[in-house]
Parts: C-alpha cells; sequence; structure tokens
C-alpha cells in the first residue's frame, strides 16, 4: 500500500530525465569566489558518497543578501532547507520560531548521530540556546587575530618574531615603525564593530550588554559605553590624529587590507579568516601572525575572544524525507576530514574538537606557523557570561551604528564617551523596536 | 467618414491596444505601492509571523527621527549639488561645442557616451578614481597638499558621491542644451553682435533668457534622478556613509528594509518619497510648464 503510493508520487514528482530518485537539498550560500568554489567541491564530495539525497548549492550574493533571500522566500513558502546566515543575523532567526527547524531537533527527530559534546564550545556557544541546544550549524566561523609585517619590523629594528601582545605595546611598535621610515602607519583594522568594540569587550571581560550580552531574552540593553571601551576609544582617536592609526572604512573595512599589503600600515586586524587574501597578497614580504593585543592594567585581560562568520540555518516547511537529506548532509558536513580541510582551506576555525586534532596530527599548524593563533585566542580562558558572543534583535542596524558613531569619533564630531553613549543609546531603541514586533 | 470609423468603431480595440500598458502599471507600479502603503501601517517581524496595525505609529516615528531629518538634509544638499554641477557643467560645454565648427558632431558624440555607462559601473569608477588608498585622484591632491579621505570626511564623501552622480548626467542635459541653442534665432544673436553686444552680454541677455524653457525641464529632471535613480551610485561608492553623511532617502528604503528588516518603517519612507515624485511631477506639469516665459 505504502509502496504503491511511494511509486506513484516518484512517478508525478520525478521529472522525466532524472532516473534515479534523489532527494534534493536546496542550500543558499553567501560564499563567493575562491571560497565559493571550496564549498561547490564539498558538496560535490558529499553527493558523490552516496546516492540518497542530492545536495544543490545556490550562491545568493552577500550575506545580507541571502538571509533577507531567504526570508523573503519563506514568506512566499519557496524557501531553501538550508540557508547560510551570518552571525549577526542571529537574533533574528532565532526569534523566527515558527520559521526554522533547531538543528539540535532536526538530527534527532532523523535519527542521526549527534553528540553535541564534540563540538568546541567557544564555536557553538554563540549559536545555543539557553538551555544549551544547538539551534544552528556552525558552518564558517572566524576570530580576530593581528596579522604583521616581519619585514617593516625588522627594518624598524624591533624583533620580527614578536607581535605585540598589549595595546602599549601596538603603540610602542608604531611610533618606532614610523620614525624609522620602515612604515608611514602603525596598524588599520578590518571589521572596527566586530574587533575594536564586541571583541574588544569580551577579550577584556567587559559586558557588550545586559542578560549575559543578550542569551538571556530579547529585552537586553547594551552597555558597551563602559570605562574600558571609552578608554579604547579614546586611544583610537588620538591613534588616528597621530597617524598610527587609519581608518579603513565601515562594516568589513574594504580599505584596510590595501594599505597592510601596500605595506602602508605595519600592521592588520582582522579575522582569522582573511588569512588566504593576506597571503596571496603579501607577495613582497613576510607575515607574521599575533594574538589581539590587550590593555595591561584591565582585570580579567585577556579573557578570550568571539567568534564571527555564519551558520547554517534550517528553515522549516519541508518534507520529513529531506530533512533526513540535511541531517546526514550535515553529519558528512561536520566529519573531522571535511572539517580540517575546509578550516586549513580559509582560515575559519574547526567546528569540532577531532578536526582540530587531525590538523595536529597531520603536522598542519607546524609547517603553516601562526594557523592555530585564532584557536588558541577563543579557547584561552573558558567563556565568562561577558565572552560567549552576543545575540540582540535588529543587531545588523545595530552594527551600522556601531560604524556611524565610529566614523562620528573619527572625524571629530563626538568624543569617545559622547560616541558610545550614543550607540547605546541608538542601539537600545533598535533592540526595542525588534521586542516590539517580536513579543 | 472611413478614417473616423477605423479610429472610433472598435469599442474593444483601444482597450486591448492599452492593456500591455495598463497591466505593466498594475503589476510594477499600483500593485507594490499598495503594498508598501499597507505595509506602512503595520509592525511586522521579519518573517510575517506577528502583524500588527499600528496607524501611524511609523510615520510618527519616522518624524521624530533625528537620522531622518539628517536624511532629508543629505537629499536637498546632494540633489541640489547634482543638478548645478550637471547643469551648468552641461550648457558650458554645449556652448562651447556650439562655437566650433568642424568637429561639433564628433564633440557630440563623445559627450554623449557616459550616459550610456550603468550608475552602478559609473560609482565604481568614481570609486576607483577617489579610493584613498589605491585611487589615482587623492594622490594628486595630495601633491598639491590635501588629504583626501571620503572614509572619514563627510565633505569629502558628499563630493565624491556628487561628482559620481552628475557625470552621466551632463551628457543627458548636454544633449538637451545643444538642441535648445540650435532652436534660438541666428538673425537676433547677429543682430545684437552687430550692435556691439559682447559674447557674455549676448549670453545673459539673449541665449540665457531663450533657455529657460530647457533650463528648467532639466532642473526638475535632474532633481528627480538625484534623488530616485542615484541608489546604484551611493552603493558602489560610500554606501551612505561616513556616519550617514550621503545616505539620502532611496538608500535609506532600502538599508533599513533590506538590510535592516525594518519594514514598517522602509514602507513609511518609500510612501513619504511617492508623495514627494507625485509633487515635482505637479510641479513639472503646472506650474513650470506655464510660467516660464520669455
Amino acid at each position: 500500500m505504502t509502496r504503491t503510493f511511494l511509486l506513484a508520487a516518484t512517478a508525478t514528482i520525478a521529472l522525466p530525465l532524472s532516473a534515479q530518485a534523489q532527494t534534493k537539498v536546496e542550500w543558499w550560500h553567501a560564499m563567493g569566489g575562491e571560497l565559493g568554489t571550496k564549498l561547490e567541491e564539498i558538496v560535490a564530495g558529499y553527493n558523490a558518497s552516496q546516492d540518497e539525497y542530492e545536495v544543490v548549492p545556490v550562491y545568493k550574493g552577500t550575506y545580507p543578501e541571502t538571509m533577507t533571500g531567504a526570508i523573503a522566500a519563506f514568506r512566499a513558502g519557496q524557501q531553501p532547507h538550508i540557508v547560510q546566515v551570518y552571525e549577526v543575523g542571529t537574533g533574528t532567526m532565532m526569534a523566527a520560531e515558527g520559521a526554522i527547524y533547531p538543528v539540535y531537533q532536526l538530527m534527532e527527530d532523523a535519527g542521526a548521530e549527534f553528540n553535541p559534546d564534540d563540538y568546541l564550545s567557544a564555536v557553538v556557544g554563540y549559536y545555543t540556546d539557553t538551555d544549551g541546544n544547538m539551534l544552528s550549524m556552525p558552518f564558517n566561523s572566524s576570530t580576530p587575530i593581528v596579522y604583521y609585517n616581519k619585514d617593516v619590523f625588522e627594518k624598524a629594528g624591533l624583533d620580527p618574531e614578536k607581535a605585540p601582545e598589549t595595546w602599549a605595546e601596538v603603540e610602542e611598535f608604531s611610533k618606532k615603525i614610523m620614525e624609522s621610515g620602515a612604515a608611514s602607519c602603525g596598524f588599520t583594522s578590518g571589521w572596527v564593530s566586530w574587533v575594536q568594540l564586541e571583541n574588544f569587550s569580551a577579550w577584556h571581560n567587559q559586558p557588550i550588554g545586559t542578560l549575559e550580552n543578550g542569551f538571556g531574552g530579547i529585552s537586553s540593553e547594551l552597555t558597551v559605553n563602559g570605562p574600558v571601551q571609552v578608554k579604547h576609544w579614546e586611544n583610537m582617536k588620538r591613534w588616528q590624529d597621530e597617524g598610527i592609526f587609519r581608518y579603513g572604512g565601515p562594516v568589513g573595512g574594504d580599505d584596510a587590507a590595501p594599505m597592510f599589503y601596500a605595506q602602508d600600515c605595519a600592521m592588520y586586524m582582522n579575522s582569522s579568516a582573511s588569512r588566504a587574501g593576506v597571503v596571496a597578497n603579501a607577495t613582497d614580504f613576510e607575515v607574521g601572525y599575533g594574538m589581539l593585543p590587550y590593555y595591561d592594567d584591565v582585570e580579567g585581560a585577556p579573557q578570550n575572544s568571539i567568534i564571527g562568520g555564519a551558520t547554517l540555518w534550517v528553515l522549516a516547511g519541508h518534507e520529513d524525507e529531506e530533512y533526513k537529506g540535511v541531517a546526514d548532509f550535515f553529519t558528512y558536513l561536520s566529519s573531522a576530514e571535511v572539517q580540517a580541510d575546509w578550516h586549513q582551506f580559509s582560515g575559519y576555525l574547526p567546528i569540532t574538537e577531532a578536526a582540530f586534532e587531525l590538523g595536529k596530527s597531520q603536522g598542519y599548524y607546524d609547517k603553516n606557523p601562526g594557523t592555530d593563533v585564532s584557536i588558541r585566542q577563543i579557547t584561552l580562558n573558558a567563556p565568562t557570561e561577558n565572552s560567549k558572543g552576543l545575540r540582540f534583535g535588529n543587531y545588523v542596524q545595530v552594527r551600522s551604528v556601531i560604524d556611524e558613531e565610529f566614523e562620528a569619533l573619527m572625524s571629530g564630531d563626538k568624543s569617545a564617551q559622547e560616541a558610545l553613549d550614543a550607540l547605546v543609546e541608538r542601539g537600545n531603541a533598535l533592540i526595542r523596536d525588534f521586542e516590539d514586533s517580536n513579543s | 467618414m472611413q478614417t473616423k470609423r477605423t479610429i472610433f468603431g472598435n469599442r474593444v480595440l483601444p482597450y486591448a491596444l492599452l492593456l500591455p500598458q495598463l497591466a505593466i502599471t498594475c503589476v510594477f507600479f499600483l500593485w507594490p505601492a499598495g503594498q508598501a502603503f499597507r505595509q506602512s501601517f503595520l509592525r511586522e517581524d521579519a518573517f510575517g509571523f506577528k502583524t500588527e496595525f499600528v496607524w501611524f505609529e511609523n510615520y510618527g516615528k519616522l518624524f521624530v527621527d533625528p537620522q531622518y531629518h539628517n536624511s532629508l538634509w543629505v537629499t536637498v544638499v546632494f540633489s541640489i549639488g547634482v543638478a548645478v554641477l550637471s547643469l551648468v557643467t552641461a550648457l558650458v560645454l554645449a556652448l562651447a561645442v556650439e562655437r566650433t565648427l568642424r568637429t561639433a558632431r564628433a564633440y557630440t558624440t563623445l559627450l554623449v557616451w557616459p550616459y550610456a555607462v550603468a550608475p552602478a559601473v559609473a560609482g565604481i569608477l568614481w570609486w576607483f578614481l577617489f579610493n584613498p588608498t589605491i585611487g589615482i585622484l587623492p594622490y594628486a591632491l595630495d601633491m598639491v597638499g590635501y588629504d583626501w579621505n571620503h572614509r572619514n570626511s563627510r565633505v569629502d564623501a558628499m563630493i565624491l558621491v556628487i561628482v559620481a552622480a552628475s557625470w552621466k548626467q551632463i551628457s543627458y542635459n548636454f544633449l538637451f542644451f545643444v538642441a535648445g541653442l540650435a532652436a534660438i534665432p541666428h538673425s537676433l544673436v547677429e543682430a545684437a553682435a552687430i550692435d556691439g553686444a559682447g559674447p557674455l552680454k549676448r549670453f545673459f541677455t539673449i541665449i540665457f533668457p531663450m533657455l529657460s524653457p530647457t533650463t528648467f525641464f532639466l532642473l526638475v529632471v535632474n532633481i528627480v534622478y538625484a534623488m530616485f535613480d542615484t541608489f546604484a551610485v551611493i552603493h558602489a561608492t560610500t554606501e551612505g556613509g561616513p556616519a550617514q553623511s550621503t545616505n539620502i532617502l532611496v538608500y535609506k528604503v532600502f538599508e533599513d528594509g533590506f538590510i535592516g528588516l525594518n519594514l514598517g518603517s522602509s514602507a513609511a519612507q518609500s510612501v513619504v518619497l511617492m508623495v514627494i515624485v507625485v509633487a515635482l511631477t505637479v510641479i513639472q506639469f503646472r506650474w513650470i510648464e506655464r510660467r516660464v516665459q520669455y
């Protein structure tokens, strides 16, 4: 009975040309360029490994485009099975309870092998609910580190093997570099909001917001206008005026990387996943890697840094059979081999302990010094409630507010205190808007 | 008689001929506009699970929002900047071409080229030229002692978007000015010249007044262009920054709605924009076309 029904169903659905009745799983992603090619390679590997399911990757543009595209598709009933969403969209996705199929539940329902303890807590912690359940599957997570130009360090009479550890050293090194004429600027930074505020706060064990940085509920508020953050932003402004720091633009900071590649700036703070780009572009000089600097007079620093990047969310409204395919694909994706390959290729963090161990046993970190800085940095200490991550509604817009207030600081319109106070006030208004439309 | 019958005889035919245009207007204008109008009274989460009718709350919030006031102001500065720069440049070029005899055609062709460039491409092009790190213009400006950085400086950013947006519009204005100049009777200009009026005097007393219908028409067209067609230019160059200093109304609708997923506010903003377009159109048809005389 069931069999005939299934046969009939297959016959009606299947296209005349597809001889095999493979279940299709659609995956919308935002990985262009080399990362996109690698992603397709991984998917091709999965499709070749079995013949029951076929994962179809679809490139949807930038992160915001992919996310808003998926939301629009959901509203029209045309959503993909899997969508890659960047970390600032987490609050929005999490609040949309009817639209998402939590990963822990999916794995359970599909009977897939799944042990949450296998995953690096510093990575998955960002995407778990308050009960510790994993809601989305981390795919590409990274954390900011320091890249520096060893040749410039040497020319300036500095030890090329020693990255600056504290902000005082960043200033001291920069001055030496500029005075010696080895480079015209000390450092630049990509992702100012993420690196110089969010990670800065976590790294110094300072709260970003109330209710465990928003993990505790959507009624949380930002608190980034504390004395430690104010001091840092004051310094950033002073360093900019003195030429030590150069601003590379809002959001990702498009102009930051070229300043480092052109050897204008000796140091560059950005995602560990920028490594591939840095290595490809730093053709005339040696690159060194270091952890983020900290202020040594702040108690609890350095704590641990937090992640950024994107995770895979499963959208509701599909057949059980298709979700089995999703679960099966996720199992493949988090296997040590696939993870280690992806991590070593891209500079993104491995999501499981096993992938990290595999890399060690392959001797990858010895052969490529500096590639483990990111992992050592996020696992430096057990995360506190200030350094687990952050989760606020409307955070995409809050990020723009951070950029804008930082720009107001840079242009001299506002002092550090004024900029951060305004940031908190405007950010909280956005978070309240989100609370209103989601309760 | 026969011709009249072929025109009015069939009652269905005119509607059938209009149908494609009407369908396009309905599908691509009336329907989305209606949706935006409806959405502007709602508060909704991104996925559309919880929808609440909030009357004029979205509008109320908008009109007290300092960011929106800023965006309005930025739009005014930007539109006037684009209109003035592109009109003046186009007029100068048109006058110059009119004075050349043999090469006028070649110049005209060359000057019209930029109009064929898509706004996004024009944006990228200027972004490259003005890029503080790799651009050639900041490099040149640095030699004369100006530190160009549109990432930090609001003024630099505004200049950049105005220049980028004006560039292709100059071609359009140029064509209209050339046509306008050709329509001015030579006898008038010659008579003035015989009476002893110099080139400047002739321009301000004869040519410019006689061009005024063209100029006013172009003024409105340019303002509409600057306000509604420059999204791609902003998107490709400054993305509204630094600190919202180039965030014109159209870009803000996109940013709040498509990036920030604040649908209600974004819809309310597009309704406001719609009102502005209607107002500008009314001005163009009812006011300018009647009052401009020479």
